[in-house]
């Protein structure tokens, strides 16, 4: 799996360097950047431009679905790769379709690395996926991007997002960054029949958790299927771990100052959950391959035991709604250990009950970082919920646009995903991704790693030294 | 003096001087022109509406500017408007100039005619060496937080100290490593009797891009769980002889001198060819000499040879040592600076472009800057002693 990212990285690599030498032989009609940023209307007319200036709600969508800005293209970037990546892809040929315009999709896991180099290196692609709105506050700091106040219609935007999306895009007053995607990482996957015929059951309190792990080291195998290589973002799926505990031992308020850095990274709350998570990583043959193979094995590879020939080698994974896009395949490319019947989730129980049924979630959003018409015709694409359909179709998918109509998602497992959404009684987003960038991506991903290597031991020293890089 | 002058400018063929002046001022219109053409999105589409136009074929080139030309015909048009630019450009403005300084008076002539040759390196060189050097040196002292800063925070943050740390183990393994097997590759194909066939083996890495190789060297380094099946050859083989797989890339320092057999693999090759081709340059007669002297296999080995090739020897040690001084690429592919093994490039890359400390970054810059120069010297007294450069 892994050469894949790095041809992946060198193809992008190829890109830039395509993009350098395809600008200056560009036929496209004029896309010339408009003279007076803000300007409602492009301001240089195409050679095969519309009788008129296209005004009003998301006017250049209108203009492109007329054809006006047919045989152009757009350069979208992004992280997602493989099954994910063609699912997107493949939900951008309805905007291809109807428009003319030509969408050209390049996504690989380095990205947000690759895209630092392209922005800085002047080739920012067109829309560019963000995970982290501290990516997205670091841009808008220096001018990359563009704001997105007269690109899309405001009252509807904020009619069909949620608020706390709406904040995350927001920089200084302006929107920047449009949510498109949202994932719920408080659950845990698990294979039903083998579940069942070795006589497991789901357990729904922390304890039943604790006591089902003891119960499959027992029986002679490994509950849990964790890995957290991934990388230049190795890491993550421990930080995440670490949050939705701190969720659920010290609460969302203690989370917020956490985050805020209110109070301090290495706090006796925060270390608290530390040891919560300690004894579900580090308690011998609590995970497959141990602390070695955690640090060494790529994330959407995690889960691969689970469904070894001859049965299941661990038992649990605890990751979001988009993993099964990583399940094993046939020889024909069809998903095997179909979720839904063959697995399935269940919710990351609560532990403190003084601290409810909270969720962690996170999401994607696209900025802008070239203003041209038929940059905006997509923007505004991408805050309807046409833009979306295909995605919300293939079952692996929950839309941040709230307008989805309820129904699109009786499809397993987003009815059961709604279902976790509507008992949560707290929702927060990933803490790691509102920290600065030196702890967010730096050291806290850092501290985690040398944490697994370490077996699990001095904790307090790596969690004091995480304080300490805190700018 | 000044009779004699007047005499040299008076017998010089004026017609053949004009004439060259008119096409040196021709090449230079038609560059300026290919530039424009270039630079111009629309380009391609006006040059061929205008020749066209010129053939008369008035219809076609109003299609051409009202459609546009075929996305594959614009760009190689562009390509070979760039290529034809490119060489002739640099070809004319040698010539030109050389031309120019032709018009010169005869003490001035010779006096200017070198900077003129080197004058386009030098203002390159200028360009895009020195003044991004100079640049990197001002924002390490004054972008973020200024210089107390930016050069606190990298000379105190343990990873730095652990990256320099790392840095002087890959300076000592990797280059003794590369020069030690090269010599000693060297000296054995040297009496093989298919020695060019030994020599391309070894040479071969030398063609792998550094991504490439960490690539290749990662599935060696593969590491799975107690029986599970191995992909990794090392462990495979490893686990053959009743051992517990290692998971070579995580255990410090273990895993940095993994990733430095990769660099050695990459540099052996270059290291014997060049040293291979010293060692055919010391004389079989002070070779033989020492033998009827009664020097041994290895006396002639260490007190005539290596001193015979000390030269070149340095010169290899010094490029391949500066070589690894930059190392990234390798570390960055198979371990991304995790479990110890973070060198200084790889955490000017990190600061740079994940945490976008542009200061800080500019700072290991430096640090990267000056610890070359050192070896910089050590190179240029060799060529000196061998008496090029002098």
């Amino acid at each position: 799996m892994q050469y894949k990212r790095t041809i992946g990285l060198a193809l992008t690599a190829m890109l830039a360097v395509g993009a350098c030498a395809n600008a200056p032989a560009s036929v496209a009609p004029s896309t010339a950047p408009s003279a007076a940023p803000g300007s409602s209307a492009p301001s240089t007319a195409p050679s095969t431009a519309p009788s008129t200036a296209p005004s009003g709600p998301n006017a250049e969508l209108t203009a492109a679905l007329a054809g006006d800005y047919k045989g152009t293209t757009i350069d979208v970037f992004g992280q997602w790769i493989e099954a994910e990546g063609k699912s997107f892809d493949d939900s951008l040929k309805a905007f291809r379709d109807a428009t003319g315009i030509n969408v050209l999709y390049s996504g690989i896991t380095n990205y947000e690395t690759v895209l630092n180099v392209r922005v800085e290196g002047g080739l920012a692609p067109d829309i560019a996926q963000l995970a982290q709105p501290g990516t997205l506050r670091a841009f808008q700091a220096d001018g990359k991007v563009i704001a997105l106040d007269d690109v899309l219609d405001g009252p509807s935007v904020a009619a069909s997002y949620n608020p706390s999306f709406v904040d995350l895009g927001t920089v200084d007053g302006s929107l920047y960054g449009l949510f498109y995607k949202q994932d719920l990482k408080s659950i845990v996957w698990y294979p039903v029949k083998a579940f069942a015929d070795a006589g497991y059951a789901v357990p729904t309190t922390w304890d039943e958790l604790v006591g089902l792990s003891d119960k499959i080291v027992a029986d002679g195998s490994n509950p849990w299927c964790t890995s957290i290589e991934h990388g230049d973002a190795s890491g993550w799926v421990a930080t995440d771990w670490l949050e939705d505990i701190v969720l659920r031992t010290a609460g969302a308020e203690v989370y917020d100052k956490w985050v805020a850095h209110e109070i301090a990274f290495n706090d006796p709350a925060i270390l608290a959950a530390a040891e919560v998570m300690k004894k579900m990583w580090f308690t011998k043959d609590y995970v497959f391959g141990g602390n070695t193979r955690i640090n060494a094995t790529w994330v959407g590879d995690s889960q691969t035991p689970m469904f070894a020939e001859g049965g299941p080698k661990c038992w649990m994974h605890k990751q979001a709604a988009w993993i099964p896009d990583f399940w094993p395949k046939d020889a024909d490319g069809k998903a095997l250990y179909k979720p839904g019947e063959d697995s399935s989730f269940f919710y990351f129980p609560p532990i403190d009950p003084a601290q409810g049924s909270p969720v962690l979630g996170g999401g994607d959003m696209f900025a802008m970082f070239n203003d041209r018409p038929e940059v905006r015709a997509l923007m505004q694409w991408f805050s309807t919920t046409d833009s979306v359909k295909d995605r919300v179709a293939t079952g692996a998918f929950l839309a941040a646009n709230n307008a989805v109509p309820a129904d699109w998602y009786t499809s397993y497992p987003m009815s059961g995903l709604a279902e976790i959404a509507r008992e949560a009684t707290a929702l927060r987003f990933d803490a790691s991704d509102s920290m600065p960038k030196e702890v967010g991506s730096g050291t806290f991903w850092s501290g985690m790693i040398k944490w697994v290597s370490q077996n699990g031991d001095g904790t307090e020293k790596i969690f004091a030294d995480i304080e300490a890089s805190w700018p | 003096m000044i009779a004699t002058h007047a005499a040299t400018v008076v017998r010089s063929d004026l017609p053949g001087r004009a004439l060259r002046l008119a096409a040196i001022l021709v090449a230079v219109v038609l560059v300026a022109v290919g530039l424009d053409l270039i630079r111009d999105p629309l380009g391609p589409d006006r040059l061929f509406a205008a020749v066209y136009g010129l053939l008369g074929q008035d219809a076609t080139a109003a299609a051409i500017l009202e459609r546009g030309l075929h996305p594959l015909q614009a760009k190689l048009t562009v390509m070979a408007i760039a290529l034809v630019i490119g060489v002739g450009g640099v070809w004319l403005l040698y010539t030109g100039l050389d031309g120019a300084v032709d018009l010169l008076p005869g003490g001035w002539r010779e006096r200017i005619r070198p900077y003129v040759f080197l004058g386009p390196a030098m203002a390159m060189l200028t360009v895009f060496l020195v003044i991004p050097v100079i640049v990197t040196i001002l924002a390490s002292l004054t972008e973020d937080g200024g210089a107390v800063a930016n050069w606190g925070a990298v000379l105190t943050s343990p990873e730095m100290w652990l990256a320099f740390r790392n840095n002087v183990i890959w300076l000592v393994l990797g280059t003794g490593g590369s020069v030690a097997i090269g010599l000693l590759v060297a000296t054995l194909v040297d009496r093989v009797k298919r020695e060019a066939l030994a020599k391309t083996f070894i040479f071969l890495p030398l063609a792998i891009s550094m991504v490439g190789a960490s690539v290749i060297w990662k599935f060696v380094y593969a590491w799975a769980p107690e029986g599970e099946q191995q992909i990794g050859i090392l462990n495979e083989v490893w686990t053959w002889f009743g051992n517990e797989p290692v998971p070579w890339l995580q255990i410090p320092p273990l895993n940095t001198v993994a990733l430095i057999v990769i660099m050695v693999w990459l540099q052996t090759g270059f290291a014997m060819v060049v040293l291979s081709a010293a060692l055919k340059g010391v004389p079989n007669e002070v070779i033989e000499a020492a033998r009827m002297d009664g020097a041994g296999e290895s006396t002639v080995f260490f007190r005539i040879v290596i001193p015979m090739i000390q030269g070149t020897l340095i010169a290899v040690a010094t490029t391949i040592a500066i070589a690894i001084l930059k190392v990234f690429d390798i570390v960055y592919v198979t371990t991304g600076g995790r479990f110890e093994t973070e060198v200084v490039a790889n955490r000017m890359f990190q600061e740079m472009f994940v945490f976008r400390n542009f200061g800080q970054a500019s700072a290991i810059a430096v640090i990267l800057f000056i610890a070359v120069v050192p070896i910089m010297i050590v190179n240029i007294r060799n060529l000196r002693r061998q008496g090029i450069g002098s």
